[in-house]
């Protein structure tokens, strides 16, 4: 098990922080370990959400953003639906990955570069596309081969359309997508 | 009110099958929506994952134009579309949330006095059938009852959460697809994992997470006896159905459960034309279910005729013991 040194750890900024971004009040959490129990992706984390919401309301930034669980959460928002106290867990897991991501931590790659590989399709088209999605994803990680046995049913039912559709306003959302990254640089 | 219709990018790709179905039906009943014109991808999960500001700006666009072409709300399909812009809106009745998204727009957002911006609410096509059209108009609707069908209904996660501004249904026990399915005469088996997560967008990159929960809810289904799955939700239907090989290799149970979106069913017991409801773009074949069906209705129609032959026999039987009475006497 690991020590966690609360005597050196603790970072009284980085809770302020977590509760201006997310608007959750974290002390109101007592551990009742709800969110964990429903958590569908419980099985596949490094650490559980209550785990990472005590972190989180104790200051302990390394435990909080070092996590891959921040990466798999799946926005399900069942632990927001069944917190006893109201705190939206969901957008804490949120907060804590935009912040993870802003400084660098991100912990699982691949799911990064999917989300970038959606995004870019969106950015040069103003649609996602999905057969623009999957080969921008494997370009990216070389990744996405364990996925070729729904590609035929996927192709014979027509499912992927081989041409992106492109909206007139296209120019207009890419622009959406330069001033966002000039923003964060 | 008057509505604008957003698609969404899957109805134009893998989900086809559920736009036309979801047109058709709403036509059927006197529903007509105007699309709101050029609009984009909501951003998905991808774009809040990465950045909520940015979300917000790729639905406000949206929001906009349809508020320009004088809709008082949005109406979509997709839950995840739902989902993002709903919550554009809602986050952007903080002013200061509202000028940061505004500062990646083109033009700003209108506002109302107090800040907030001034753009339409969405709704699921699923809550405007529920609420505008009502179970008996839908029921009225119904020439070929789907009575023998047994459905598990699958919500997904984002239908109705978060409760406080989706505001529709139950959170934990939904039953808005229940209520339509029992109209249109299916049964709809007892099924625990209503709105537990199916794996989301996680099939690219993880695909173990989409396999096994998926996997779990299909084997739900199987286990209280469904014939079928009904869902309204293109991400999960991609999981359940497309994904169905992967979710049985995962869990070790070879499955060949059909996959509707509630549409579908919709359109199939109104007696839309075949093109209107696309079954063949699934991808687990609902063949057998629907010879299931068609046994049901002509094993109801044998059992019909023979009452109605019985009926007739019995109304025929005093007459003749009257003739026979009528020749001795």
């Amino acid at each position: 098990m690991d020590t966690i040194r609360l005597d050196f750890a603790r970072d009284a900024n980085f809770l302020h922080a977590v509760e201006e971004e997310s608007g959750q009040n974290l002390s109101t959490c007592y551990q009742c370990g709800n969110c964990t129990a429903g958590c569908p992706g419980a099985q596949f984390y490094d650490r559980q959400v209550s785990q990472i919401m005590r972190a989180a309301q104790l200051g302990l930034k390394d435990e909080a953003l070092g996590n891959r669980s921040l990466w798999l959460c799946l926005s399900c928002q069942t632990c927001t639906a069944r917190c006893p106290n109201n705190i939206d867990v969901a957008r804490v897991m949120e907060t804590l990955r935009h912040m993870a991501r802003r400084e660098g931590r991100v912990q699982h790659r691949p799911i990064e570069s999917f989300w970038k590989a959606f995004l870019d399709t969106v950015r040069l088209t103003g649609r996602s596309f999905e057969i623009g999605v999957m080969a921008d994803y494997m370009l990216r990680t070389g990744r996405g081969w364990g996925n070729m046995d729904i590609a035929p049913t996927a192709l014979a039912k027509r499912k992927l359309p081989f041409l992106p559709h492109r909206i007139q306003g296209r120019d207009e959302v890419a622009r959406i997508f330069k001033r966002y990254a000039e923003k964060r640089s | 009110m008057k509505f604008a219709y957003y698609p969404g990018c899957s109805g134009e790709g893998t989900s086809t099958e559920y736009e036309a179905s979801t047109r058709a039906v709403c036509r059927a009943l006197g529903l007509e929506f105007a699309e709101i014109e050029d609009w984009n991808c909501c951003g998905s999960t991808p774009a809040h994952a990465m950045d909520t500001v940015l979300s917000g700006a790729l639905g406000a666009r949206n929001l906009m134009l349809a508020g320009r072409a004088g809709a008082g709300g949005v109406v979509t399909p997709c839950p995840s579309c739902l989902s993002n812009l709903k919550m554009a809106r809602h986050r952007m009745r903080a002013p200061e949330f509202k000028a940061r998204v505004d500062e990646l727009l083109d033009a700003p957002t209108p506002a109302r006095e107090d800040g907030s911006a001034d753009l339409p609410d969405t709704f699921s096509v699923l809550q405007v059938l529920l609420e505008e059209v009502g179970l008996e108009a839908i029921a009225t609707r119904v020439t070929n009852s789907l009575e023998g069908l047994k459905v598990a209904t699958y919500y997904g996660c984002l239908m109705s959460r978060p409760a406080e501004i989706m505001k529709f249904d139950d959170p934990e026990n939904p039953t808005a697809m229940d209520k339509i399915m029992s109209a249109l005469g299916a049964e709809v088996v007892p099924f625990p994992l209503k709105t537990e997560c199916c794996g989301a967008a996680m099939g690219v990159a993880l695909k173990e997470v989409t396999s096994s929960l998926s996997g779990r809810i299909l084997a739900s289904a199987k286990a209280f006896g469904a014939d079928a799955v009904v869902t309204a939700c293109p991400l999960c239907h991609m999981n359940l159905d497309l994904r169905q090989g992967q979710a049985g290799r995962a869990t070790g149970i070879a499955f060949d459960m059909p996959v509707f979106y509630y549409t579908q069913l919709m359109a199939l017991a109104f007696g839309l034309p075949a093109a209107s409801l696309k079954l063949e773009k699934l991808a687990v074949s609902p063949g057998p279910v629907l010879k299931k069906l068609a046994d049901c209705r002509a094993e109801k129609a044998r059992v019909a005729a023979e009452a109605k032959q019985a009926q007739a026999e019995s109304a025929a039987r005093p007459a003749e013991s009257h003739e026979a009475g009528g020749a001795a006497s």
